[in-house]
């Protein structure tokens, strides 16, 4: 049994293909990915991580924007928007903004680093398989691409009414969305599961 | 022809949806050995799950669409803006393409995912066997875009952040707002909720 699969979409049975690294295999009925093996993937997706982290912690300290009027200036960092949210009374909308851009993104990274350094030594941590399938559940929560895309409207729209400033944070967050991307691309986690497979 | 293809299900096992191992089927309903996710052959009350969060979603696009989003006071007058009225403002004051991404994400989307989702419970309802390659095709697509819809409510974040000078200019979050992120959130689980497998099983049935 350990050489075949069921597709997760259509339920399809079928021998696992031989794919070499880089390349995809799809489900011989509907076409979904079963997987794709990268090369050097847990170096790889560690790296992104481990750069990720760094990036994250600049761009949730430091102003992304300042805005300035008439001798007024304005800053924001990313948690201000969620802070004065929650004071104008929409809690439910400010928790929603700081689960998707702040603490989803955050846990990801955190929780792939505890998984992943330990199997590149050949061991697992405790819970290890667990916190892999939040992972795995949490990722379409995790919007900071979105995000981004609502900086650069913001942008566009206030530049009508004022001078914008761009801050260090908002160059950390840029950066940061490639490393995040470059990390989603470069885990496999079919080999991931694999090797937190410790079933006799 | 060929003989009509094996599924987990037909065989006896059960293929786990969130870490794609495969096992024997247990007698009793459990959790996978290797993840922890619930075993399900099919997700369980998908169509009645999917349909409850879809309903929802499309009632509660109705305030989401007419109530105000954002509530922008400059010197004293102040001004409430619908999604629709803004994306009408920033065409009319020539941010066209700006226009066009806030048009794509927050109506365009939300819409489609939701005429989608409803084409899709239909079609399993009635043991639809039309095109099944492309059902799940559109069902992939769903999943993928219902994410970008949230940029409107990353805008009004970073409005109410920035726009924040006194009397000179202030923006508000505007109850709408709060509305349309729910309908994101509840198309995102209604979409999750389906179980693309449900299209297939029809495929088999008729087979038999
Ligand atoms: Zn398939």
């Amino acid at each position: 049994m350990k050489s075949l699969m069921a597709c997760h979409e259509c339920d399809l049975l079928q021998r696992i293909p031989p794919v070499s690294e880089g390349r995809v295999a799809l489900c011989s009925r509907c076409g979904a990915v079963l997987f794709r093996p990268k090369r050097n993937s847990l170096d790889r997706t560690i790296a992104l991580n481990l750069t990720g982290i760094l990036l994250y912690a600049v761009a949730v300290s430091f102003p992304f924007l300042a805005l300035k009027t008439q001798g007024f200036v304005r800053e924001a960092a990313l948690l201000t928007g969620m802070k004065v949210l929650y004071q104008q009374g929409m809690s439910g909308l400010a928790l929603v903004v700081v689960l998707t851009c702040i603490l989803f993104p955050l846990i990801e990274m955190l929780s792939l680093l505890y998984i992943l350094l330990p199997l590149k030594f050949g061991g697992t941590l405790p819970g290890a398989a667990r916190l892999f399938h939040s992972v795995q559940v949490l990722k379409p929560w995790g919007m900071m691409e979105v995000f981004m895309l609502g900086i650069l409207v913001s942008m566009v729209k206030l530049a009508k009414m004022a001078t914008i400033i761009p801050g260090t944070a908002l160059w950390a967050f840029v950066l940061l969305i490639f490393v995040l991307a470059g990390s989603a691309v470069s885990l496999d986690s079919h080999l991931v599961w694999e090797k937190l497979d410790r079933r006799p | 022809m060929s003989p009509a293809p094996l599924t987990a299900r037909e065989a006896n096992l059960i293929g786990c949806r969130l870490c794609h191992l495969l096992i024997p089927m247990p007698k009793e309903p459990g959790h996978c050995p290797r993840c922890g996710a619930r075993l399900h052959q099919r997700q369980p009350n998908s169509i009645a799950r999917s349909w409850a969060l879809l309903i929802a979603a499309m009632i509660l696009y109705l305030p989401a669409n007419l109530l105000p989003i954002t509530i922008s006071s400059s010197l004293g007058t102040s001004q409430s803006d619908t999604i629709l009225s803004g994306v009408l403002y920033l065409l009319n004051s020539g941010s066209w393409a700006i226009a066009l991404v806030i048009f794509v994400a927050s109506l365009f989307v939300p819409l489609m995912k939701m005429v989608i989702l409803v084409f899709l419970l239909v079609s399993v309802h009635r043991r639809s066997r039309w095109r099944p390659k492309d059902r799940t095709r559109l069902y992939r697509l769903t999943e993928l875009v219902g994410r970008w819809s949230m940029v409107d409510i990353y805008v009004v974040t970073i409005m109410v952040a920035l726009v924040r000078l006194g009397a000179l200019a202030n923006v508000d979050a505007g109850p709408g707002a709060a509305y349309f992120a729910a309908v994101v959130i509840l198309t995102m689980f209604a979409a999750e909720s389906f179980d693309p497998r449900l299209i297939w099983d029809r495929m088999e049935d008729c087979d038999e």
